[in-house]
């Protein structure tokens, strides 16, 4: 946990030069950046074809020994309290063409409040079957070490209400979750349309905390099906627009709708051949426990052969 | 403390097994990797390309290949020690149907990744030009070869 207050309305760049140097300070984190600049140098970009979704998974996993990088912001708005900027960087690393391992740190900035790390979530994604069905499942794994101060909404369940996030920072910081969440991701290809359905099933394994449920679906199409033969960035197959809906499903006492939020988000991915890809999704809610408005947006550029490099380092064949 | 401690290990056992399974075998030399595309059911092998006709298919997929393809198969489809050569018999061979079932389903065992997130028009087009490469086109038997074009 790493803690810094800020002053009022401070921005990402700022927590992160922050962040950074604080982090630099310690005498073990050069050489570890150091490395990690090494590898993803001796990492080739690649271009890859990114789903829109923010909230939502398909069964598409990580190509094998590539490492994605990914920063993502959810602006949120809150009533009885200050709007938010939350923020995560992922890095999702394909282990094998079956098994894709995602690690992310999460922080936020709470307007009129203070400027937090909240924690880290480490994923495992496994793909159950090893050819393309008309319904593709894929199991998730996460464990997940948080603080209550975290606002990042990656994934809404159970209870989860606006309200609950309006305690200031210094009070939702002292409460610390560790949770392990489940999913099923379901997922169909057909004409050019993604269609996704994940069922969430989550445990907080501090205290005695009932199994809590969720849910997310969406469905995506490229703007063109047909490649161009040129390289270009606006070609509108480099673009997939969408939309996502989710939200939370009580738990094992109460399960249902009573009581839950839930969002309906459209999103657009711009994946451009310098091997960047951009997302962007503006969220309702769709009750009065929701957050009525959410602006998500995302970065991310994937790195081949990321896991050749450190096997190389690390006296790997060649 | 000792669920952090758990998850800890659980993480390095998996930085260690995910680096593990980069070192797999050269694939150029080996021939069961083509052994896939004798999976292809029936129907599949008879499918035709629609796009077989169309002027930009090759072109198309020639692009495709080099932002999806080449970083495993080679910058000119002639196998790396992760994919196969594309100018094999056991490629040029099999009929656009099986190349396109083999797109789609992936050999995920062996590391490749299903294809269908690319529309299927998409790879068709991958198939064309698949289709279309030569063994002259190797770089090593022609000075300017027309097959991936980074």
């Amino acid at each position: 946990m790493l803690p810094i207050t800020l002053h009022q309305h401070s921005s990402f760049p700022v927590w992160l030069f922050s962040e950074a140097t604080a982090v630099c300070r310690s005498s073990r984190a050069l050489p570890l950046g150091l490395l990690g600049l090494v590898l993803l140098v001796g990492a080739l970009p690649l271009h890859a074809q990114e789903s829109p979704y923010i909230v939502t998974y398909d069964h598409y996993l990580e190509e094998p020994g590539s490492l994605e990088v990914e920063y993502f912001s959810t602006f949120g708005t809150q009533r009885a309290g200050n709007d938010f900027h939350a923020f995560w960087a992922e890095f999702e690393y394909g282990a094998t063409a079956w098994w894709t391992t995602e690690l992310y740190f999460d922080g936020q900035t709470t307007f009129n409040d203070s400027t937090l790390f909240t924690g880290f979530r480490w994923e495992n994604r496994f793909r159950l079957l090893q050819r393309e069905h008309f319904i593709n499942p894929v199991l998730y794994i996460e464990y997940e070490q948080t603080s209550g101060a975290d606002k990042i909404l990656k994934e809404v369940e159970g209870h989860d209400v606006e309200a609950d996030y309006a305690v200031p920072n210094a009070i939702a910081r002292q409460e610390h979750d560790h949770e392990i969440e489940s999913k099923l991701l379901l997922s169909s290809t057909f004409a050019g349309w993604n269609i996704a359905e994940n069922t969430i099933a989550t445990k907080n394994v501090t205290g005695g905390n009932p199994w809590e449920f969720g849910y997310a679906i969406g469905a995506s199409r490229p703007l063109a099906l047909k490649a161009s033969a040129q390289r270009c960035s606006f070609c509108p197959e480099n673009f997939i627009a969408g939309v996502e809906m989710y939200g939370g499903l009580g738990d094992r006492y109460s399960f249902g709708l009573h009581n839950t939020s839930h969002y309906l988000a459209p999103v657009i991915a711009w994946n451009l051949p310098s091997d960047w890809t951009l997302r962007l999704s503006p969220g309702f809610g769709l009750n009065d426990n929701s957050h009525r408005f959410l602006l998500r947006w995302g970065v991310s550029r994937e790195f081949s052969g990321f896991g050749a490099a450190v096997s190389r380092l690390f006296g790997g064949r060649q | 403390m000792r669920l952090r401690t758990f998850a800890l290990v659980l993480f390095l056992l998996t930085c260690g097994v995910a680096l593990a399974q980069d070192r797999s075998k050269p694939a150029v030399k080996n021939i069961s990797v083509y052994a896939e595309l004798m999976k292809a059911p029936k129907k599949a092998v008879a499918r035709r390309n629609p796009l077989a006709t169309d002027p930009d298919a090759v072109a198309a997929g020639g692009k495709l290949f080099s932002l999806h393809c080449a970083e495993c198969h080679g910058e000119m489809a002639e196998g790396t020690k992760k994919a196969p050569s594309l100018f094999a018999d056991e490629v040029q061979r099999a009929t656009p149907g099986t190349l396109f079932w083999l797109l789609t389903n992936g050999v995920v065992r062996r590391g490749m990744p299903v294809w269908s997130k690319l529309p299927e028009a998409q790879r068709w087009q991958l198939v064309s030009f698949i289709k279309s490469m030569t063994p002259t086109s190797k770089p090593a038997d022609a000075e300017q070869p027309h097959s991936a074009q980074r």
